[in-house]
């Protein structure tokens, strides 16, 4: 049965030109890519085929040929509408739960930062590596991008895994994967943005768990002082020739940031830089109130807003909160934070979020990462 | 019977009864706007289609080719402005729906004339604005003109903007002249439910002209104020909201697309019953239908972000929305095959060009459920699949009609007949040549071919050879049109009042018809396409 | 709109036709100018959406005891276009003239007040985008009302002077007696254009210059 479906699988994908299925939201969609294709296509012919056949039935035998009134009932038309109506309602929403469970990360999901910027991709992990133009995670276990730009709108496409997000600058939108077979994918750029949105390449290099085990203890080893992350064992052991455009970036754009210059975990360089930027001038990391809210326990927590809406204060919350700090502002607090939009770089912005989310009273230390920017309607 | 059936042109038509340049110049007559609007929308495709050509053939490497990738990113912007907003949008309302719209209501003209000979200039001035942009560096921005990158792109986006806001005053002209010829001039006996659905579809059109244009309008102002003094309206450094750009645009740009296929879809009325010699199947069907898309379509044009962040919930509404745009779509090709039953079927040219906008409309319009369910969307958005989808619809569909318009009424423009034979070739050729350009392009897309991009993978090279063997063979298709009716309009034999022997009101004047449509006031008394009785329609 | 020989033009049929036909297409146009301004209202409501306390504090930058003259002169100008409408109907021109003037003395008046703020704005800096420069508010929500403000009232600004035109122009058709009790289609036209321009200053006054 699953071989069977399984061959049935392959042999639409190949007659549709489709890329390999290395996600697994991928199968899903193509299985209902293929029903709507199918059957849009048979029908399409249908209707011209029958075109066709009156084209020939009743061509004109003479000049002077006087033909009937005919003019459509009630039940015809009914039936011109419902017959179609009904299918593409089942259609759309057997394609919308997969939308929904496509922007829905789970809630184990482990998080990546990603940096869009004129003309290369950045990803951070938050336990430290960072690397321009290859994204290494697991095979097997959910991961989420939090994307932003530094400039002008992109796109991260991943044809493989189906998936595909605008990276807005000043702002955070996310996606989320789970890779299922060891490889490497294509990372393309896939909104329009300037001269070489064609060359905006990079690769997602998925690990066998051990493998990604083992590089990011090897990353951990102090080798991150190095500019980027080192690659991993299966990549030293085959070298593949890589997304042939992510490791052409242009030498003299500089890439701006000096992030993967520093060394020790995302959450680290986040205390550091709430220290440099003066966060810590009016948040406290103890639990007490000061002219801004406290950052312990901060990360998830439900706050009630001037407004009289609440908030959880997740990574777009607090993302917002410091880019426009005017928008949303806590209960008891004083619209007196700047916009620190310009000041921070996103991964700095990033760093600070990592270093929040640590800040836990031992109470909260078992709730995990969860949770969408964009919540579905009707929850999870 | 009728004597005057069959016999020759009127003596004195509406092209020989002034001659001089200035006649022109300073027409009121809608029929000869109509001709220069025909005139100058052709001579757009042309330019749009060179651009095309340039595009097409860069892509034939997957590395450089002929042109450097800012060369390459400004021609794609110029093929999209020049198509959308010099070409498709004006072509069948502005040059066929002025000529024939008075006609089939038994008017002498339009409600306005001088304001639609101001629509002509407007659309000059519009477009000289933007060639002049093209000229003085050419917008890399894409037509969509997305913020932030076309506040900041180094390249002349603003004489281009400016261009297309002034092109605008035109659209909303011709739109404001029609519903209000339509509401005021019905010749005496023409009730609502007799009106041709040609018009009906051009009224439509006008209601989506008026209410949409000017959103447009503004909101490429603002990127053009943005650009020139700064106002920072949509710049995230001063609290503004990039994607609010998408929202504003995308209300206009979305309806759009029905300003340019709702015409279309009235030619192919018009021709189906023509040829077919059949009354319409469902005439309250297609009239509400295109008020249906007209009204939909205001409401769809979330399904252009369902990447951009915008909320789940959101896209599901729009998605849905956009799915009944498909229904509409499909009431109408239902009605036109239906129409052919029971016909007394005559294939010629323009019957040939609405077979080619059947198909094309409805490969496209089936991608487009495809497209409107949301999870396949996230493959697709901005990759060739929605390149090659929205040429089915907007190139494939529009200028089968266009052209199905050009054949059908060519012969009541200029009172000439065009060479058979070569107008088959030609037909055949742009029908096929279209299939090869765009079928490749759907498998581009699914093989994860981002629009706009200049240099692509190797394994996606033998699809983009073919599509640009596709195009050669269009431009190759067009150039033979081109030839046989300029050839015609000289020395092609001169045509009956009404060579097809269709019912359409528009055949009740001459053709040529006179200078003020008809010699003596027509009497529309059977219904629009009758074909129970044997007699054709008297020329008045 | 008239011709140099008769005013009536022929392919309407009747008279009664043009007239509507004309109304008809100003009504249309005046539609479509609502919706020149839809940008301008969504993009307020986003924004007051994204920052509510700063658009209130940055209202209070802006006159408002002027702008109620403002609406107040708007207000009855319209009254006496309505008269205008009124006087013509019953063929008496140099009263039509007249009160058309009165009206446009008001919407001069308007436009000088409306300049003496943006001066009072350029002198403290409440400018929008680049040119912004208040201390007292934050750039983020603070620069985008006044690129609103400026865009709302500078739109507005635009449209009152091609209705001030339009108002001379009617003007000098009454006193060089164009216009009769049977033929004033141009005065209706023209009176329901500086209705609208005066109704979305209607909008704009309390959007711009009452938040709480």
């Amino acid at each position: 049965m699953t071989q069977d479906s399984g061959a049935v699988n392959e042999l639409f994908r190949r007659i549709l030109f489709l890329p390999e299925q290395a996600s697994t939201i991928s199968t899903d969609v193509d299985f209902l890519h293929y029903v709507i294709i199918t059957t849009t296509m048979g029908v399409a012919t249908l209707i011209f085929g029958t075109a066709a056949y009156f084209l020939i039935r009743f061509r004109r035998r003479s000049e002077t040929d006087v033909t009937p009134k005919v003019v459509g009932t009630l039940g015809w038309e009914v039936l011109f509408v419902g017959l179609p109506l009904t299918t593409f309602l089942v259609w759309f929403f057997i394609g919308y739960h997969d939308f929904i469970r496509m922007q829905t990360p789970p809630p184990d999901a482990m998080d990546v930062y990603v940096v869009g910027k004129q003309w290369m991709w950045k990803f951070t992990h938050p336990e430290g590596p960072n690397s321009i133009g290859v994204l290494r995670v697991p095979v097997g276990r959910p991961v989420r991008l939090l994307l932003t730009s530094q400039d002008v709108i992109h796109s991260f496409y991943v044809p493989a895994f189906r998936i595909k997000q605008d990276v807005l600058p000043g702002a955070y939108t996310q996606t989320w994967f789970q890779v299922t077979k060891p490889g490497s994918y294509r990372v393309m750029c896939a909104e329009y943005c300037g001269l070489k949105h064609s060359e905006m390449w990079a690769e997602v290099v998925a690990l066998s768990e051990e493998d990604y085990e083992s590089w990011m203890k090897e990353q951990r080893r102090g080798l991150v002082s190095r500019r980027d992350a080192t690659p991993s064992a299966p990549e030293r052991e085959a070298p593949h020739l890589p997304a042939f455009w992510a490791v052409r970036y242009d030498a003299q754009e500089p890439h701006g940031q000096l992030m993967y210059a520093e060394r020790g975990t995302l959450a680290e360089r986040g205390e550091r830089v709430a220290a440099e930027k003066g966060c810590l001038k009016c948040h406290t990391v103890d639990g007490t109130a000061h002219i801004g809210p406290t950052w312990v326990d901060l990360y998830l927590r439900r706050e009630r807003l001037t407004n009289g809406e609440t908030v959880v204060a997740d990574e777009a919350y607090l993302n917002e909160s410091m880019m426009k700090p005017q928008v949303r502002i806590v209960e008891g607090f004083e619209p007196v934070m700047p916009s620190y939009l310009g000041q921070l770089e996103a991964a700095e912005v990033a760093a600070l979020v990592e270093y929040i989310k640590t800040l836990r009273s031992a109470r909260l230390e078992t709730i995990r990462s969860e949770g969408p920017v964009y919540e579905p309607v009707g929850g999870k | 019977m009728n004597p005057s059936a069959g016999s020759s042109q009127p003596a004195i038509t509406y092209l020989n009864h002034e001659t001089t340049v200035k006649s022109w110049l300073l027409t009121r007559d809608h029929k000869r706007i109509g001709v220069m609007f025909l005139v100058l929308v052709i001579l757009a495709l042309l330019l749009g289609g060179v651009f095309a050509m340039v595009l097409r053939i860069e892509l034939l490497t997957p590395g450089p080719t002929i042109i450097s990738p800012m060369t390459y990113n400004r021609m794609f912007t110029l093929h999209g402005v020049t198509m959308v907003w010099l070409f498709m949008i004006p072509a069948i309302p502005s040059a066929f729906g002025n000529f024939v719209l008075p006609i089939m209501l038994g008017a002498k003209d339009v409600a306005f004339p001088r304001l639609n000979l101001a629509s002509v200039y407007i659309y000059v001035v519009g477009s000289a604005l933007t060639l002049f942009g093209m000229l003085w560096s050419g917008a890399d921005t894409g037509w969509t003109f997305y913020t932030p990158y076309s506040t900041t792109s180094p390249t002349a986006v603003t004489p281009i903007l400016l261009g297309v806001f002034v092109i605008g005053f035109s659209t909303i002209i011709t739109g404001l002249n029609f519903i209000t010829t339509v509401h005021t001039l019905r010749a005496p006996g023409m009730h609502w439910s007799r009106i041709p659905l040609f018009v009906w579809a051009l009224y439509g059109t006008s209601v989506i002209q008026v209410v949409a244009t000017p959103v447009l309008g503004m909101v490429l102002a603002l990127v053009a104020l943005e650009r020139v003094l700064g106002v920072g309206i949509f710049d995230p450094s001063r609290g503004g909201d990039p994607v609010l750009f998408q929202h504003m645009f995308w209300f206009y740009s979305h309806p759009a697309v029905y300003i340019m296929v709702l015409p279309a879809m009235g030619v192919i009325t018009e021709v189906v019953c023509a040829f077919s010699r059949k009354n319409i199947f469902g005439y309250r069907m297609i009239a509400a239908s295109t008020f249906g898309i007209a009204f939909v379509g205001f409401f769809s044009w979330g399904h252009h972000m369902f990447v951009s962040g915008q909320s789940t919930f959101g896209s599901g509404i729009f998605g849905v929305l956009s799915m009944l745009v498909a229904i509409f779509t499909a009431i109408k090709i239902f009605n036109w095959v239906a129409t052919m039953y029971g016909g007394s079927i005559d294939l010629r040219v323009p019957l040939l060009y609405v077979l080619g906008f059947i198909f094309l409309l409805m490969f496209g319009g089936m991608t487009g459920v495809a497209v409107a369910t949301t999870s396949l969307d996230v493959h697709w958005h901005d990759t060739y699949f929605i390149v090659a989808h929205f040429h089915y619809i907007m190139v494939g569909a529009v200028l089968m009609a266009f052209l199905a318009a050009l054949h059908y009424w060519w012969p009541k423009m200029f009172g000439r007949v065009y060479p058979e034979r070569w107008s088959f070739l030609g037909a055949i050729t742009i029908i096929f040549g279209f299939i090869v350009t765009f079928l490749p392009q759907f498998l581009l897309g699914n093989l994860g071919m981002p629009r706009r991009y200049y240099q692509y993978p190797q394994e996606m090279q033998w699809l983009h050879v073919l599509s640009t063997a596709g195009a050669s063979l269009l431009a190759f298709g067009f150039g033979l049109i081109a030839v046989y009716l300029l050839w015609s309009l000289r020395y092609g034999p001169v045509s009956a009042p009404n060579p097809w022997g269709s019912r359409g009101y528009e055949w009740f004047s001459g053709s040529p018809p006179a200078p003020h449509n008809f010699t003596e006031a027509p009497r529309f008394e059977r219904e629009v396409h009758d074909y129970t009785v044997p007699e054709a329609p008297r020329v008045y | 709109m008239s011709t140099e020989t008769s005013p009536w033009e022929e392919h309407f049929g009747s008279r009664e036709n043009q007239s509507r036909a004309a109304q008809l297409g100003m009504w249309i146009f005046l539609g479509s100018e609502v919706l020149l301004f839809t940008n301008l209202f969504v993009g307020y409501a986003v924004y007051r959406y994204y920052y509510p306390e700063v658009f209130a504090k940055a209202s209070k930058h802006l006159a408002a005891d002027w702008a109620t003259v403002q609406t107040l002169l708007l207000v009855t100008s319209s009254l006496f276009v309505a008269l205008a409408v009124h006087y013509i109907r019953h063929g008496r021109q140099f009263l039509t003239a007249l009160v058309l003037l009165v009206a446009m003395g008001m919407g001069v008046g308007f436009l000088g007040i409306k300049g003496w703020e943006y001066w009072k704005h350029w002198t403290e800096g409440a400018l929008p985008g680049e040119f912004y420069r208040l201390e007292d508010l934050p750039v983020q929500g603070g620069s985008l009302f006044f690129t609103l403000y400026f865009l709302l009232t500078g739109l507005h600004a635009i449209h009152m002077l091609v209705a001030l035109g339009l108002l001379g122009w009617l003007v000098f058709g009454a006193v060089a007696g164009k216009y009769t009790a049977e033929y004033h289609i141009p005065v209706e036209v023209g009176g329901l254009y500086w209705h609208l321009v005066d109704v979305f200053w209607l909008f704009i006054y309390p959007l711009l210059y009452l938040v709480e």
